[in-house]
């Protein structure tokens, strides 16, 4: 069985459900814990910000998240589907119609122009943007046809987000997205990120290292030692425009 | 699949210098498997539609005088066909303007027609006018080498007698392909020639009107060789033949034969080793090809392509790779092909040069070549996909690197930094660093075979004739002829030593296994020929028994105590026991020696030779030579250094031809081995080396962590390769075994050197093409992008 495209538009109300997740990495004779018991529900349709100390186990809880690794203990559940059971092909669907992924580190495919690392999303999705359109969001129209090496980090980095945000996805994960940018530009892509949440419901998670964008996320979500140490709910979210750092 | 297929090229473009060195090293795989197998099947069709064409003959045999009348009873026997009966001689010729000692077969031809059975090619002029009995055809080999063309004159002294014959035309035929005097080893194109011509007039220069000593059967479909052989042995028993022999024991078809299992190992062996390191390269090379991508496919896997469009993705760039090769090897095989297959047919005198490639043949190598290609991807791909694509876009191993034995012995402070790194990196990637290190031992192994084949060669010479064979001249004798020829022989002017021998033409046998060959009676003193064992040490020839070569006892299984059949096919063919006395090794031809005296005695005959062999002083050879050929009773002269001479010409247009495609592969595929490697360890590290770069190491100091482990790989794989060519050799030189020739196992120093040359210096090529894009290496762009 594969996941429709038509089952994200279908508001359940929780989008994911976290039980109990862990995560260890072994190196050798040492085992890092990096995730140590998460429990954690998403929401159609909400923005969460995580927050926390470098190496907090962020990024493994996205990773997890976005079907991009494996869990060592838990679950997690989008929508109906169990990912920590899933097989490959379903793995496979997910991630295609359903995620839109931001990496910490861009992770462009250097032989292909920004236009072009747009299109080998686009290309194998229902109803994407275009490319350019998607680049457009990120103001890149005019270095469509460069290829990374040619482009500035962050400059990489927003066409990451249009990638991202191209295939109108129904998750958003991104992974510090703002990290490499001035707050000029983190704006921009923020206000993107903001869009895509507001007018198409794309539910999304954030994470940074940087408390001031937390504003504008419905809930913030805080990380320490692999576990969760806070949850707060902001009861008006700042719009990303009015951010600044 | 658009900006695949985009990202597709430009990766082939970005990898063209890898793309290029890989498809070379398949080239070379593949062109030695076409060029050999296509070869080795245009010669086999070429030489079984010469010999169908031609009608060659099935069965053979030589008797001493039989009347016209026989003819009809031969006809009669069963399994017979066709049957032609020939007057066969030997003569001595004399061409204007050549002064060597010429010797010639002449066979009979009917008069102005082409003989039925191995009719004859005519190549130039004409055939035999009937009212003439003064007219020749030549084998075109002789005419070329003498620049002879029809209406020259030649010489021939038939029995004694001379003869002024005018050339009417040259041609070739199936029987003289391999023309090959008789009792020499080696072709002589310029003092060996066939001459045919009509029957009447042969048979009047030879005495033998109305009689016949030569004929040849075409059988029946299906008959039995070996019975007609034995109805016809009896029939012509009385006549002196002997002994009636089938196709494969007729000499030049036999050399043909030789010459073709020799290319059929060549090709069977040489090119399926070249195609199998090829295809090992390919398969090594494009795993780490695909290993630097596993970011990229993680990020793919990432966006939710499948498994199999990933993989499909990478299958199809590996695709256009080995296509590249394989066109390649092919078009290149394929005139390499032609080229070997043309000089094969000129020196065997096709009277065509057809060039046939079998389907299947390129069939095979798209295969082998695909198969290893897509093992090596998909192995490498499904590594990458099985892993979560969290997991994949980290570097393969985490870098777990040690300390290594050095340090953890303490001897850290004798080496530098950089050179410790080369050490863990050679230590961290064990299974890498030892695929390189096999890769370029096959590629010195290869080489050496080149060489091998000279060498060998070279001392085969050594052996046979300047160690066992001393004699300036051997002089045949017309027919056994009492021992006091040898004084006459002697007291010519010049000649300082002259020594006899008897050799009788015999049929060897040891239970159900026999060989045609000849009982050589030697003077167990004697200095010019002896019988030397396998480490060059004289055997002495006891006065009872026979010494035969190790590879005639081989074939016979017989061992020394054990009791040999000889059936003498001469004279009234007594069949004698003698017991094996001992072995002896020798790499031409097969013998069985036994002392003069005792061959006298067993023949019951007197005190008489029908060879001697001589030696001369050189100042007056010439002169020595001019007396010999006035002798009545001398049939012919073999001259030593001509020998040598013709022989290795003959060697050297096919082997060095070989040889030299050999060397050149070998190091195409050294050169596509280390440059590979290091383009990849380069690619694989260049973060790391950009960041020692930026962290303050000289473009020296990147360069040497990265070529310094090429470096050890390559000193490392030269000592295996050594290994490698050496079990290589000794295989060759065990397929190559025959009654003809045994390959020595012989590996100069040179050989060695040479291919470790060739090695050295296709790494130091790669290493410069390196260096030279190590020091364009874009430190900023490597650092920014993150793939
Ligand atoms: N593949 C891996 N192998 C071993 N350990 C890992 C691996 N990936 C992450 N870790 C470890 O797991 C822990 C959590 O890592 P993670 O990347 O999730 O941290 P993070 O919160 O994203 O940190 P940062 O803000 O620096 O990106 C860290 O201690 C890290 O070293
Ligand atoms: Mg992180």
């Amino acid at each position: 069985m594969t996941i429709s495209p038509a089952a994200a538009t279908d508001a359940a109300d929780t989008v994911f459900r976290v039980r109990d997740l862990t995560k260890v990495y072994h190196m050798g004779e040492v085992d890092v814990h990096a995730l140590r018991g998460v429990d954690l529900d998403l929401v159609a349709g909400e923005l969460m910000v995580l927050l926390g100390p470098s190496g907090s186990g962020k990024s493994t809880l996205l990773n997890i998240l976005g079907g991009l690794d494996t869990a060592s203990g838990g679950t997690v559940h989008y929508r109906d589907q169990d990912l920590t059971h899933a097989d490959e092909q379903r793995l496979t669907a997910y991630r295609r119609f359903h995620v839109g992924f931001v990496f910490q580190f861009y992770n462009l495919m250097p032989s292909l122009t920004a236009r072009e690392n747009v299109q080998a999303v686009t290309e194998i999705v229902p109803n994407p943007m275009t490319a350019e359109e998607a680049l457009a969001l990120v103001h890149l129209q005019d270095r469509m046809d460069h290829f990374p090496a040619q482009l500035s980090g962050g400059e990489q980095q927003r066409v990451a987000i249009a990638r991202a945000i191209a295939k109108n996805p129904s998750v958003l994960l991104c992974d510090e997205p703002t990290g490499a940018l001035d707050s000029e530009t983190g704006i921009l892509v923020l206000e993107a990120l903001e869009r895509a949440n507001q007018e198409l419901g794309t539910t999304t998670a954030l994470i940074t290292h940087n408390a001031d964008i937390s504003g504008m996320a419905d809930r913030v979500v805080r990380i320490m030692d692999g576990k969760i140490s806070s949850i707060e709910r902001n009861t008006t979210r700042v719009k990303a425009s009015e951010l600044s750092w | 699949m658009g900006v695949l297929n985009r990202k597709l090229w430009r990766d082939l473009v970005e990898m063209r210098g890898m793309v290029l060195a890989i498809a070379l090293v398949q080239v070379g795989g593949i062109a030695t498997f076409v060029m050999s197998l296509s070869t080795y099947d245009t010669l086999l069709i070429a030489r079984d539609n010469y010999y169908r064409d031609q009608r060659f003959a099935d069965v053979f045999a030589l008797l001493k005088r039989a009347p016209d009348s026989l003819a009809g009873r031969l006809q009669a026997i069963p399994g017979v066909e066709r049957m032609q009966t020939r007057v066969v001689a030997a003569a001595r010729l004399a061409v204007p303007g050549f002064n060597d000692p010429v010797i010639g077969t002449l066979v009979s031809i009917p008069e102005s027609r082409n003989p039925e059975l191995n009719a004859l090619h005519l190549q130039q002029g004409r055939l035999l006018s009937a009212d003439r009995d003064d007219e020749t055809l030549i084998n075109e080999s002789f005419a070329k080498e003498h620049n002879l063309k029809p209406g020259d004159r030649i010489t021939a002294t038939i029995n004694g007698r001379r003869k002024q014959l005018t050339i009417a035309g040259i041609a070739m035929s199936p029987e003289y392909m391999y023309a090959i005097a008789p009792g020499a080893v080696f072709p002589d194109f310029k003092r060996y020639g066939i001459l045919w011509m009509g029957r009447t007039a042969l048979a009047a220069a030879y005495n033998m009107e109305g009689a016949f000593n030569d004929v040849s059967f075409k059988l029946e479909e299906g008959a039995i060789v070996e019975d007609v052989i034995e109805q016809l042995d009896q029939v012509v028993a009385r006549y002196g033949g002997h002994g009636a022999f089938a196709r494969k024991d007729q000499t030049s078809h036999r050399f043909l034969s030789e010459e073709l299992k020799g290319l059929e190992t060549m090709a069977a062996v040489f090119p399926v080793i070249f195609l199998g390191v090829a295809a090992f390269l390919l398969n090594v090379v494009i795993t780490r090809l695909v290993n630097t991508q596993r970011n990229q496919i993680a990020i793919l896997k990432a966006f939710g392509y499948s498994n199999l469009a990933v993989g499909r993705h990478y299958a199809a760039l590996v695709v256009v790779i080995v296509m590249l090769g394989l066109a390649g090897g092919i078009a290149v095989g394929i005139w390499m092909g032609k080229g070997l297959s043309a000089l094969y047919m000129e020196f065997y005198k096709f009277p065509f040069t057809d060039y046939y490639l079998n389907a299947e043949v390129i069939l095979l190598a798209a295969l082998v070549s695909l198969v290893a290609g897509m093992s090596g991807t998909l192995m490498a791909v499904y590594r990458a996909v099985r892993l979560p694509p969290a997991e994949a876009m980290r570097p393969e191993t985490p870098a777990t690197y040690r300390t290594t034995i050095i340090e953890r012995l303490g001897l850290q402070r004798l080496f530098s930094q950089p050179t410790r790194m080369i050490a863990r990196h050679i230590e961290r990637r064990p299974v890498k660093t030892l695929l390189t290190v096999g890769g370029i031992a096959s590629a010195c192994g290869i080489i050496m075979v080149a060489n091998f084949q000279e060498d060998a060669i070279i001392y085969m010479i050594d052996v046979q004739y300047a160690m066992s064979q001393n004699q300036d001249l051997t002089v045949t004798l017309i027919e056994p002829t009492s021992r006091n020829a040898l004084h006459s022989l002697a007291g010519i002017e010049g000649v300082q030593h002259a020594e006899g021998m008897r050799a009788v033409p015999a049929r060897l046998r040891h239970e159900h296994r026999t060989y045609r060959g000849s009982l050589q009676g030697m003077e167990p003193d004697g200095v010019l020929r002896k019988v030397l064992d396998s480490d060059l040490q004289r055997v002495a020839l006891p006065v009872e028994g026979v010494v035969l070569t190790d590879f005639l006892a081989e074939l016979l299984a017989i061992k020394p105590g054990q009791s040999l059949t000889v059936e003498v096919l001469e004279g009234n063919r007594p069949v004698l026991e003698v017991p094996v006395a001992g072995l002896t090794s020798e790499y031409l031809g097969v013998s069985a020696y036994m002392q003069r005296a005792t061959v006298n005695r067993l023949m019951k005959e007197g005190d008489v030779i029908n060879a001697v062999f001589l030696d001369v002083d050189e100042w007056h050879s010439d002169r020595i030579l001019r007396e010999l050929d006035d002798m009545p009773r001398v049939a012919g002269t073999i001259i030593r250094e001509t020998a040598i001479r013709s022989f290795h010409k003959t060697m050297e247009e096919t082997i060095l031809f070989f040889s030299f495609i050999t060397a050149l592969l070998g190091g195409i595929i050294a050169f596509g081995v280390v440059y590979n490697s290091a383009h990849i360890a380069l690619s694989e590290r260049d973060r790391e080396l950009a960041s020692l770069r930026v962290l303050g190491f000289t473009r020296g100091e990147v360069a040497y962590i990265l070529l310094g482990e090429l470096g050890v790989a390559t000193l490392l794989a030269l000592p295996l390769g050594y290994l490698f060519g050496y079990a290589l050799c000794s295989y060759l030189s065990n397929q190559f075994r025959s009654d003809l020739y045994r390959v020595p196992l012989v590996l100069e120093a040179d050989t060695v050197a040479f291919a470790s040359s060739v090695v050295l210096v296709s790494a130091i090529i790669s290493g410069l093409l390196l260096w030279r894009k190590l020091n364009r290496l874009d430190l900023i762009g490597v650092l920014k992008t993150r793939e």
